[in-house]
């Protein structure tokens, strides 16, 4: 069956935010999905409110809209672009609620569009849990598929009735959320009232559903596809290490699976085609989880999502089949025997991955940032972020993914003493799942637990529990060796283990290993993921190491350039570094390089085979790296190694790199470390004769106390090296420096601490700028909308900005020019300054991509990473101008009257936090960055452009209502006139107390309440929570009073901003921030906020832009 | 704790020498020992004890794409013979302990005691590359020598696959029946040219009475089964030179007796009607292979264990006249064209005989295909009725 020619324009809804559970996966299915449609000659219309996505590029699609995601605004691009068809499974929950949304709103039949992909009618049985099961019990008898026994609960009462019925522990899953938000298991009444509360709370439909605890049980999932004639094939079957009872976001996972024999496996695969059948999915992906009784066998279908996933992206990576390509051809028509397989080219879509090594995923979590959190993993997904690993074993691509999380402590380590080990006590901890378990079962190996016990204490399966003790038989070996033979270090690397793993055990660094193992030719060979097994021969690049025999390498004869990606997303290095990276692979090899991409997160765009001429999926460690330089040089020119696109990560390793004699391009490492080292970039700042804040480096406290009692206090402390703010905060007396030098215990003579006056009230403005040794091109210039203090990640910001003058900006062009000129950088740069009584001071420069890029490229039109990898090559501003690249006059920070403002807004992911005690953690911005998203607001007036961000990042500021303000005494003055423009709007001020009289004293009406401190009677306190709970407060507006520290925040205002995250309120914490939402609540009253395409701004953003140099 | 059992084997160096030379090195795997085969491989990532008994495989040296064999042991219920028939077994990770609720053993175990050679630790990845670029090819393990001369010299001494009757050699010495389960509705009578357990109990499932008759089974043996439809199995060796089962099933042809062939029995049937069969580069062995049916457009994902393939010796879409009908590609594998299944029509255009080259029974596999077992019922019913008829008028 061919395309279908009745659809010649097609609606992409995107998934929006970063948010945890809901990552870049969407945005690598996205972008796939518009580049097939686009080829296929259809028109594309995008909406994604995110800019640090590829997807929302504007040459992916015909109609770029970067719109909040919401039912309102994408029925306003419909109405506008009248879409034949709506692809909504490409994009998470997100476009599959949206879809709903506008197909009960009759939005889609009132224009005429059509859902592809899935149906209203197959959406509605994926995810309704009690269509879904009736689905699972109709299947053929001798598949015995179940579900496991449950009932559906609209009410606290019901939930108490259904389990009399099924008894504890039982399993809270709430309806239409994603990611698990809301459910948790419940081993009491007490947990019970906690879970399914608030999971009632997160349900759109106010429904919970509880079921019996499959605890324990082996846990699978199989990615289907299925065409228009009903042919359905399994792309990969995942097995998770970790049993039933932690979401599979948060387990370590394994393709394909390990432990079913071939009729457990297929029975799994005739359940999964039934359901997809059953469910009706006419085309496209979807997965199935299923649960599997260690002890008999017993199978129970835990539930599907009729919409490409976390998991499809996985599926993708780890087999080579290109679920969300194909997902969206089908779609259009084909059919999977109509759809050629890429990687073979001669061989159809139509068949089953088979692999011939073993992938591992490994999540990455951000507790460090959530210092109360909750650190017990559960069904209620908390990692930020993944790295895979591929290898022809099991215990190889385990230890290549442990090392792919860089987190120092999580490769396994054998140094500790064997006394060390108490095994009781490591059975009791592994018993439950947490970060690093893995490491405490590896540890009761070490202390002699046996296989019973760990498989009692886990109910991890005996096989990967042999395959642990597997690599520790090995490092026993290493450890017990006279002396270090070829065969044992062979053997060694086999299973997985880094040079620096066995340095360690053998009291040498990692650099001594590398250098022995070099001498002795024992170095990984790349083999090639093909989807066949080597059946076939593979026509794409798409590398992996081991330690084996032959090598799969091809020679080639153009010049190379390596990218080195960002590994796996964290809080402070997510998407955007990916984009950047990305967008250096496109850019090079337009103009004739072979672009090599070494990185390990499965989830984003630079890992699909199609974007870069190679792939290598490795790890970002030193070693990998090298291996990976080796092998290319082997095969053909290497010009050099891109760092400075994919964050801390590949900056970590530029100075090594340079050390090993690997050209680094761009900015040098000497540059780069020139910008970290606080003496040497002061001396860049004073020769240019720059201010910056007050500042010094200590090691101890006795040296941070002299520091700060000659700057003064309030003082910005933070370790050196660092990306995301991490550990970073304001500190306003002496005993809380002490308690952060004592915390620090990283701190070291090589790592100081760093400690700055901390410039109150002052406005924080980032710049994106190229340079290339001569000339200047000021990319964007962003002014922040919270004070400085709050980290440049988590603050929203405008741009242009929105209050500066000419002269403030001539300020920035000159110092930024200086700055740039006296690091050496040739390429990127960022750099933040403070404007603080018309001083412009210099906050701190990094010469490299940093978190905006994608931000400034998308609200000015112009492709700064691309342009800054051809800088990094060699080319010249003026060269780019030339070619088109880059405009041919002016720049980001002169842009004309016409110009859109764009605002960007962080996404918090506070209401995935749990305390131990089960509140939710606090909300506060800081220093400390801990958003893991942002989106972007366009418009022409600031005003709509931030309603619009704020809309597309949390629930949208209200039109009218109540709005709850209780801001600290410093802000009392700066709240008058905001709170005043509310209350002639028509909003209800509720006040606390405090907050009231300074209003009523300026002739605003505020009604009364009392806060939880100032009463003992809590009858008063508790009503000013639950009138943020019940919803009926639209807004609240809450400053803190006095500081954070450490992680534990005053108690006032820490019960109303999580009542208000509960309860999904927009939470103001800032002045600045509610002057913004003023002028975006007055935007949005005056109605009429239309949307507009990137590709329509762009013509207002660049007039003054020439055509690109005809080569012809 | 389900793990079933524990193998913790001494590993003694082995040695892989392919016919052209190349060798590879490894480690030991089940019994110590010699052994010559065919290099094959197979890239099914389960069901690896279904491959290691299926009578197919006799004198096969099978390498596993699969990196990890053994995880979940072997059990008393999957074996699809009464015994390992492979030459040799060829893996990369051996498990060390067996997983599995059902397991009653591991798989090394086994081995030994079956007194398979294998190797274990090598470069399955190149092995397979090496034989997909180069053919299928004789080769030689041993784990009691590291003389790769020798080894060598003992490969291309060994008998090659082509020309290969070995029909007899993994056949059943006695017939024998497989009840059909509940009432018996039909009986056939099943030539075992190296059966797997599973066909037969796939027709038993379906009310048929299975008699299962040695290779070089006469048509007075046949029509004493009083049979309703003949059965071809699939088989190890060359279908060229395997005559007597082709002149058996011309008989049969003649006879208009209903007729489903799997495997093996689908090149008999090719040559039954007069085709030419021909071998492989390298066949193909695994469970993830593509077929269209082209009587129905739908696209099944199959188990293939094969490295023979009919000729055929026109378009794909053309019939072939035959002298028991008109022949047809029923089934093609889109991976590369090559014939996957045929049918005979009479003149009326009735089915009269099908077969395919991959195994509806699957085990191991996918069930997508299970249904050409149905389709042999509705053929044997509809000859039943189309009989009686016939009597009546």
């Amino acid at each position: 069956m061919p395309r279908r020619d009745d659809i010649s324009s097609v609606l992409v809804i995107g998934s929006g935010p970063i948010v945890i559970g809901q990552a870049c996966e969407f945005d690598y299915s996205g972008t796939q999905a518009c580049r097939v449609l686009r080829s296929e000659g259809l028109r594309v219309v995008l909406v994604n409110s995110n800019p640090a996505t590829i997807m929302t590029d504007p040459e992916f699609a015909d109609a770029t809209y970067v719109e909040p995601i919401t039912p309102e605004f994408v029925e306003r691009v419909i109405a506008q672009e009248r879409p034949d068809a709506l692809l909504a499974t490409l994009g998470g929950q997100t476009a599959l609620n949206t879809a709903m949304a506008l197909d009960a709103a009759g939005v889609l039949e009132k224009y005429g569009v059509e859902l592809i992909g899935a149906s209203v009618e197959a959406i509605e049985k994926g995810e309704n849990r009690e269509l879904f099961k009736a689905i699972v019990e109709g299947l053929p008898e001798a598949w015995a598929a179940e579900v496991a026994r449950s009932l559906i609960c609209h009410t606290m009462d019901e939930c108490l009735e259904a389990v009399a019925t099924l008894g504890y522990p039982v399993v809270v899953r709430p309806s239409y959320t994603m990611g698990g938000v809301g459910s948790g298991i419940a081993h009491d009444e007490e947990d019970l009232h906690r879970i399914a509360g608030a999971g009632l709370a997160a349900s759109p439909t106010t429904e919970v559903l509880l079921e019996e605890s499959i605890l324990g049980w082996k846990e699978y999932e199989l990615e289907v596809m299925r065409d228009r004639a009903d042919n359905v094939v399994i792309v990969c079957s995942i097995e998770n290490l970790d049993p039933m009872g932690v979401h599979t976001g948060d387990s370590i996972t394994v393709a394909p699976a390990m432990t079913l024999t071939d009729r457990e496996f297929q029975r799994l695969r005739d359940i999964a085609i039934g359901v997809i059948r059953e469910v009706g999915v006419d085309t496209g992906g979807c997965n199935i989880q299923f649960a599997v009784n260690p002890a008999d066998g017993r199978i129970v279908v835990i539930e599907m999502n009729p919409r490409v996933s976390r998991s499809s992206a996985l599926a993708s990576k780890a087999t080579g089949f290109p679920i969300a390509k194909i997902a969206a051809k089908l779609a259009i028509g084909y059919t999977l025997d109509e759809i050629p397989n890429d990687i073979t080219r001669e061989t159809p879509a139509s068949f089953e991955p088979t692999l011939d090594y073993v992938v591992v995923k490994v999540p990455r979590f951000a507790f460090e940032k959530f210092p109360s959190a909750d650190e017990r993993l559960t069904t209620h997904m908390k990692s930020v972020g993944e790295a895979m690993a591929i290898g022809r074993s099991f215990t190889e691509a385990l230890q290549k993914a442990l090392r792919s999380l860089e987190r120092p402590n999580a490769a396994f380590d054998w140094r500790r003493e064997w006394v060390d080990l108490d095994k009781d006590a490591l059975l009791a901890e592994i018993a439950v799942p947490h970060d690093g378990r893995l490491k405490k079962v590896m540890d009761a190996i070490r202390a002699g637990a046996t296989p019973d016990e760990l498989f009692e204490a886990t109910r991890i399966d005996p096989w990967f529990l042999d395959q642990l003790a597997l690599i520790n038989e090995v490092a026993a070996e290493v450890t017990a060796a006279d002396e270090l033979t070829p065969g044992l270090l062979r053997k060694a690397k086999r299973h997985g283990f880094s040079d620096d793993q066995i340095g360690k055990i053998r009291g040498m660094s990692a650099d001594v290993v590398r250098g022995v193992r070099h001498a002795l030719g024992i170095r990984p060979v790349y083999k090639t993921v093909d989807t066949c097994a080597a059946e076939f021969a593979a026509r794409t690049p798409y590398h992996y190491s081991s330690y084996d025999e032959e090598t799969e390498v091809e020679p080639r004869e153009r010049p190379a350039v390596l990218i080195l990606g960002s590994g796996p997303n964290r809080i402070g290095q997510g998407i955007e570094f990916d984009y950047s990276c990305v967008h250096a692979a496109l850019a090079l090899s337009e103009i004739g390089y072979e672009t090599v991409m070494v990185n390990c997160n499965p989830e984003t765009v630079s890992t699909d085979y199609d974007t870069s001429d190679r792939l290598y999926f490795e790890p970002l460690s030193l070693e990998d790296v090298l291996e990976v330089i080796h092998a290319e040089r082997q095969a053909g020119p290497v010009v050099g190694v891109i760092v400075q696109l994919g964050g801390q990560t590949p900056l970590g390793l530029a100075a090594a790199l340079e050390r090993e004699g690997v050209p680094i391009v761009g900015t040098s490492p000497a540059a780069i470390d020139l910008a970290e080292h606080r003496g040497a970039f002061g001396r860049v700042l004073a020769d240019a004769n720059l201010p910056a804040p007050k500042h010094g480096t200590a090691t101890s406290f006795p040296g941070a106390k002299k520091v700060a009692d000659e700057i003064g206090y309030p003082v910005l402390v933070r370790p050196s090296y660092v990306l995301g703010g991490r550990g970073m905060e304001i500190v306003y007396d002496e005993p809380t420096l002490a308690d952060y030098i004592a915390r620090s215990t990283e701190i070291s003579p090589e790592h100081p601490v760093l400690v700055d006056r901390f410039l109150d009230d002052a406005v924080e403005i980032d710049v994106d700028a190229l340079f290339d040794g001569t000339d200047l091109f000021l990319g964007g210039v962003m002014e922040h909308i919270e004070e400085a203090g709050i980290h440049s990640g988590d603050s929203s910001c405008a741009l242009p900005p929105i209050t500066l003058g000419a002269e403030d900006l001539a300020k920035i062009r000159v110092s930024t020019r200086a700055i740039a000129e006296g690091v050496g950088v040739r390429g990127l740069i960022n750099i933040q300054f403070a404007l603080s009584s018309d001083v412009l001071y210099v906050l701190e420069a990094n010469p490299r991509a940093s978190r905006t890029v994608p931000f400034v490229s998308k609200a000015t039109g112009v492709p700064l990473a691309k342009a800054a990898a051809r800088l990094m090559l060699g080319e010249s501003i003026a060269d780019l101008r030339a070619a088109g690249v880059l405009p041919a006059e002016g720049d980001g920070a002169d842009v004309g009257p016409d110009a859109p403002v764009a605002v960007k807004e962080a996404v918090m992911p506070f209401n995935r936090f749990r305390t131990l005690e089960g509140m939710s953690v606090d909300t506060l911005l800081g220093p400390e960055m801990r958003s893991t998203g942002e989106v972007m607001g366009i418009d022409a007036l600031f005003g709509t452009a931030f309603a619009k961000a704020q809309a597309g990042a949390q629930e949208g500021l209200p039109t009218s209502g109540k709005v709850f303000v209780s801001v600290a005494n410093r802000d009392k003055r700066h709240m008058i006139f905001p709170i005043k423009r509310l209350a002639d709007l028509g909003f209800e001020i509720v006040a606390t107390s405090g907050t009231a009289e300074v209003l009523r004293r300026n002739g605003v009406t505020a009604t009364v309440v009392r806060k939880l401190s100032e009463s003992s009677a809590t009858n008063d306190g508790r009503r000013l929570v639950d009138l943020i709970t019940s919803g009926e407060v639209g807004l609240v507006v809450n400053t803190p009073h006095g500081t954070t520290s450490g992680g534990s925040p005053r108690v006032d205002g820490y019960e109303i901003r999580t009542a208000a995250i509960a309860a999904g309120v927009p939470c103001i914490t800032t002045v600045q921030g509610l002057a913004a939402a003023v002028q975006g609540i007055e935007a949005a009253r005056e109605g009429g906020v239309g949307v507009r395409s990137l590709q329509s701004w762009a013509e207002a953003v660049r007039p003054r832009s020439t055509p690109a140099r005809d080569d012809s | 704790m389900n793990a079933a059992a524990t193998t913790r084997a001494t590993r003694t160096p082995a040695i892989l020498v392919l016919e052209d030379g190349r060798v590879f090195r490894g480690e030991s795997y089940g019994a110590l020992g010699q052994t010559v085969g065919e290099a094959v491989f197979s890239t099914g990532m389960t069901g690896y004890q279904e491959t290691l008994t299926d009578p197919s495989y006799r004198r096969q040296v099978v390498v596993m794409t699969a990196p990890h064999i053994g995880n979940t042991g072997v059990n008393t219920e999957d074996a699809e013979s009464d015994r390992i028939w492979v030459a040799g077994y060829v893996v990369r990770e051996p498990a060390r302990v067996a997983s599995s609720w059902r397991a009653t053993a591991t798989l090394e175990d086994d081995l030994v005691e079956q007194g398979i050679v294998g190797i274990s630790g090598v470069d399955t990845r190149a092995l397979t590359r090496h034989l997909r670029e180069r053919g299928a090819m004789r080769v030689g393990i041993s784990s009691v020598s590291e003389d790769a001369d020798a080894l060598l010299a003992v490969v291309r001494e060994s008998p090659s696959m082509a020309g290969a009757d070995l029909a007899g050699e993994v056949t059943t010495s006695e017939p024998y029946v497989v009840p059909a389960v509940g009432e018996t509705r039909l009986t056939v009578a099943a030539v075992d040219l190296g059966i797997k357990a599973m066909t037969p109990h796939r027709m038993a499932e379906r009310g048929i009475e299975v008699h299962v008759l040695p290779a070089d089974a006469t048509l007075e043996q046949v029509r004493a089964t009083g049979a309703d439809g003949v059965f071809f199995s699939n088989g190890p060796g060359d279908p060229a030179a395997t005559t007597d089962a082709v002149s058996l099933l011309q008989d049969v042809l003649r006879e208009r007796t209903p007729f489903f062939g799997i495997c093996f029995g689908n090149q008999m049937l090719g040559r039954a009607l007069g085709l030419e069969t021909f071998k492989l580069t390298y066949g193909h062995r695994g469970i993830n292979q593509p077929v269209m049916d082209r009587t129905t457009g739908r696209v099944e994902i199959t188990a293939h264990n094969h490295g023979f393939a009919v000729a055929w010796p026109t378009d794909l879409g053309d019939t072939v006249a035959t002298p028991f009908g008109d022949a047809a590609v029923s089934h093609v594998c889109l991976n590369d064209d090559v014939v996957e299944g045929l049918e005979v029509r009479d003149d009326d255009g009735d089915l009269v005989a099908f077969s395919v080259q991959y195994h509806p029974e699957a085990a191991a596999g996918p069930h997508d295909a299970e249904h050409l077992f149905d389709r042999f019922t509705e053929l044997m019913t509809a000859r039943r009725t189309r009989s009686t008829e016939g009597t009546v008028r």
